[in-house]
């Protein structure tokens, strides 16, 4: 019932992810963060069983950080993709495999481009311009095949979130009421709202 | 549409054996059983310069094998100090697989390549490593009854390479169209002992 996706425009990534955390048919809290950043300019979202999902985050978050320490470069988004993508596949086949989808957005300081990797819960990872994951995914990516071109601009990105989150707001039957917003461009990665 | 797990991202591949060169191909679908999600999941690697292999099944796996085989590759490279053969490789590949018996790779992979006196070669082989070596040619993925029937009508042995790229790019079109966990494009190599020619093709967008 989670919802997060994302979109990739001219020198940013934008991410979003609904602030609902449920429990069973609870609503327990409106202001859920559920992203984690793993570098200066790399966001992660995750949904999925909960106490795997932050679990799982934070392990990534740590272990790519305490790469960055060891060798002393930051890593690029594909790379921590990757990373990612092998401790998810990895887990899969083990006695208890953690059951998170994941995105991963984020500005390569390298290649000064931006870029947005999909991860679901078997492993799989594939690049894409725009993603979305869990229910939401099938009205978002609806709007954002009409209205998304390459090379968006920050205030049309904007301007076509919004029109993402009415949308599942009019046509999902979950109330998700609040969101998320994260931008990743050179200067780093910030929280907005709409 | 299956339920099977091997068809949960769809995705179809195809290989075929030419007059003194061989063809493969797949078509570029990444999707979760009947959504489309990315339309540029590459299922072809090189594994040398003559040697190429086509995955097709779970997307997960694909991506996994790919990895630890390209591994393999190198390792054997850097321990024979030479290129690995296409008959070596798909036993390497075969017991790869069957070392995962009880918990297998859900793919179905195809080797084409040409050997060191450039003779070509093409084999598939199922998820447990079962190698099956054709002299015609040989499919795999979702669209794999579809493709069957394709390359029965259109294949003629000992065609030249771009004969052989129009063959197989007909083929495979027709299977992929019909296939609605196929399709979104495709990409087609032609090995001949001079060269490596790569095209993509444009199919139906649905």
């Amino acid at each position: 019932m989670e919802c997060l996706f994302g979109l990739v425009g001219k020198d940013f990534a934008i991410t979003v992810s609904d602030a609902t955390s449920i429990q069973s048919i609870v609503v327990m809290k409106h202001t859920e963060d559920k992203s984690r950043n793993l570098n200066k300019h790399i966001i992660m979202l995750y949904a999925g069983e909960p106490g795997d999902t932050v679990n799982f985050a934070e392990y990534i978050q740590r272990n790519v950080r305490f790469y960055e320490i060891k060798n002393g470069i930051e890593l690029s988004p594909q790379a921590a993709a990757k990373f990612t993508r092998r401790q998810v596949a990895e887990s899969l086949r083990s006695r208890q495999p953690y059951s998170v989808n994941l995105l991963i957005a984020g500005y390569d300081v390298k290649t000064e481009a931006s870029q947005l990797y999909w991860i679901d819960y078997l492993g799989s990872l594939i690049e894409i311009p725009f993603a979305a994951h869990g229910y939401g995914a099938y009205y978002v990516t609806s709007v954002l095949d009409r209205y998304y071109y390459p090379q968006i601009s920050l205030d049309e990105a904007k301007v076509l979130i919004k029109k993402c989150i009415d949308e599942l707001k009019t046509r999902f039957f979950i109330n998700l009421s609040n969101f998320k917003i994260k931008v990743s461009n050179k200067d780093g990665i910030q929280e907005i709202v709409l | 549409m299956s339920s099977e797990i091997d068809e949960y991202n769809g995705g179809s591949v195809l290989a075929m054996l030419g007059k003194n060169c061989v063809a493969i191909a797949s078509d570029k679908r990444f999707g979760m059983k009947l959504m489309t999600l990315g339309t540029e999941f590459p299922k072809i690697f090189q594994a040398t310069d003559k040697i190429y292999i086509a995955m097709a099944g779970l997307a997960t796996d694909i991506q996994t094998l790919s990895e630890l085989i390209r591994y393999k590759i190198n390792m054997y490279k850097l321990r024979e100090e030479r290129e690995i053969e296409p008959t070596t490789l798909a036993y390497m590949v075969a017991s790869t697989l069957y070392e995962r018996r009880f918990s297998p790779y859900y793919v179905s992979p195809l080797i084409a390549g040409l050997d060191k006196n450039n003779k070509p070669y093409i084999c598939n082989m199922d998820l447990i490593g079962c190698v099956t070596t054709t002299n015609d040619f040989v499919v795999g993925g979702a669209a794999d009854d579809c493709l069957l029937g394709t390359c029965e009508a259109l294949y003629e042995p000992d065609l030249e390479p771009e004969d052989l790229f129009e063959t197989i790019s007909q083929s495979l079109i027709s299977a992929v169209d019909r296939n609605a966990a196929s399709g979104w494009g495709a990409v087609v190599h032609v090995l001949t002992p001079e060269r490596v020619i790569t095209r993509t093709l444009k199919t139906r967008q649905d």
